[in-house]
């Protein structure tokens, strides 16, 4: 799936009231930006009201993939939906808060299923 | 050896041939003499008390084959097959309690009854019986070596196995509801114990789908600031995994350095007690005890 600039192509699926974006195991940081503004400007197109981050395959988080993960979260909400960051292997959770890299502010969860979770618990009608 | 008709050998060559020339006669002497001198070997291990976790046929079985490897060693030269016989021999019996000083108390046991058995032959002629020692007891000495170092080498393993099972079951990972996890952490922290018990607990968060996990450190009396940024970056790193962390028990000593390394108290979630603790993950899980009506 090499787009024709040579960068990697992250799907972004429609689900629902939600987006889900699949991280492949390397990803440039072009590749990153791309998947940024695709999704920034698709949650507004679809009126998603949460989107999923999958990194299940990403084996390294390095700063660049953590901040964008943190300004996707932040564009998101600013578009008026929520994030959810899921996938994230122990290995990796505790490398990235040795480095300092802790994603705060933005939500995460095991695994898609509990992303699915998660988002379906915040936009359930308050009672 | 076919004798060629050159110019006087080296003398460092010259002096080998000749040692192994000695070793071949020592050897043949030792094959000949075999069950004598096991036999006194056996009765002289008896003797001194050696061994006494294991039975007299025991003794002797071992004894044979430690003889044979032996004379085998002085014959070939060549310590491998010994070293192994001598890690297997220890790996069995380490279990039944044998020590240190006797598995050495029996090698040199066996030296002295063969060096004895030397005396005793050779007594006739006494540049011969030098000789014979010079050549015999260097190999001795490094056979008795390589057991008592095999010996050691297996007990140390068995220790370091040892300890790593000690390791992992001082850091049990339990379930105590659906999705609940409970770490109790006892006695002291050091850093390798540290990084240990958060690989264990991310793992443990993974397999048991967990969304809240209580770490209760009632029985740790302190930590260093080390172990403290550690158990910090385990809570991070659990929240990460989409689980929420809560800290219970901590002693005023903990608090202490909590507070002087100056940890973001936002991020850590405490709660006096263990129960206080599981009673708030209940919460969170949306889980309610009620007590019911009959045991009243």
């Amino acid at each position: 799936m090499r787009g024709k600039e040579g960068t990697v192509e992250v799907p972004i699926l429609k689900q629902g009231e939600f987006l889900i974006a699949t991280f492949q195991a390397a990803l440039s940081d072009a590749d990153l930006n791309q998947l940024r503004r695709g999704l920034v400007a698709q949650v507004v197109r679809f009126r998603s009201r949460g989107v999923i981050v999958d990194v299940t395959a990403m084996d390294v988080m390095d700063s660049y993939a953590s901040r964008t993960l943190r300004e996707i979260s932040q564009m998101i909400r600013l578009r008026g939906a929520e994030t959810v960051i899921v996938g994230i292997q122990p290995e990796v959770a505790f490398a990235m808060v040795q480095l300092g890299l802790t994603l705060e502010g933005v939500a995460t969860a095991l695994d898609l299923e509990e992303g699915l979770a998660y988002l379906n618990q915040r936009f359930k009608s308050p009672d | 050896m076919a004798k060629r008709d050159s110019p006087a050998p080296l003398p460092e060559a010259k002096q080998y041939e000749e040692t192994s020339e000695l070793l071949r006669e020592l050897v043949a002497h030792l094959r000949q003499n075999r069950t004598q001198l096991r036999e006194e070997w056996v009765a002289r291990i008896s003797e001194t008390r050696l061994l006494t976790a294991m039975t007299k046929e025991e003794i002797f079985a071992e004894a044979t084959s430690v003889y044979d490897s032996y004379v085998e060693a002085l014959e070939t030269e060549t310590f491998e097959a010994l070293q192994a016989y001598a890690r297997n021999l220890s790996e069995r019996i380490i279990p039944r309690g044998v020590e240190t000083h006797e598995v050495v108390g029996i090698v040199l046991l066996l030296r002295d009854v063969l060096a004895r058995s030397l005396f005793a032959k050779y007594q006739t002629d006494f540049k011969k019986l030098n000789r014979i020692l010079d050549a015999y007891e260097p190999a001795a000495n490094r056979i008795a070596n390589t057991v008592a170092v095999g010996f050691v080498q297996e007990r140390e393993r068995v220790i370091r196995q040892q300890q790593e099972a000690i390791r992992e079951l001082s850091t049990p990972v339990l379930q105590v509801r659906e999705r609940l996890l409970i770490l109790p952490i006892i006695g002291v922290i050091d850093p390798q114990r540290a990084r240990q018990l958060t690989e264990q607990l991310l793992r443990g968060i993974r397999t048991n789908r967990a969304k809240v996990v209580v770490i209760d450190i009632t029985g740790v009396a302190a930590m260093d600031a080390t172990v403290a940024n550690h158990l910090v970056q385990t809570v991070e790193a659990s929240r990460l995994l989409g689980a929420t962390v809560i800290v219970t028990g901590l002693s005023p000593e903990i608090a202490q350095t909590l507070v002087t390394i100056g940890v973001d108290l936002g991020k850590m979630n405490t709660v006096g007690d263990l129960q206080g603790g599981i009673e708030q993950a209940e919460r969170l899980l949306g889980y309610k005890v009620v007590a019911v009506a009959e045991s009243r």
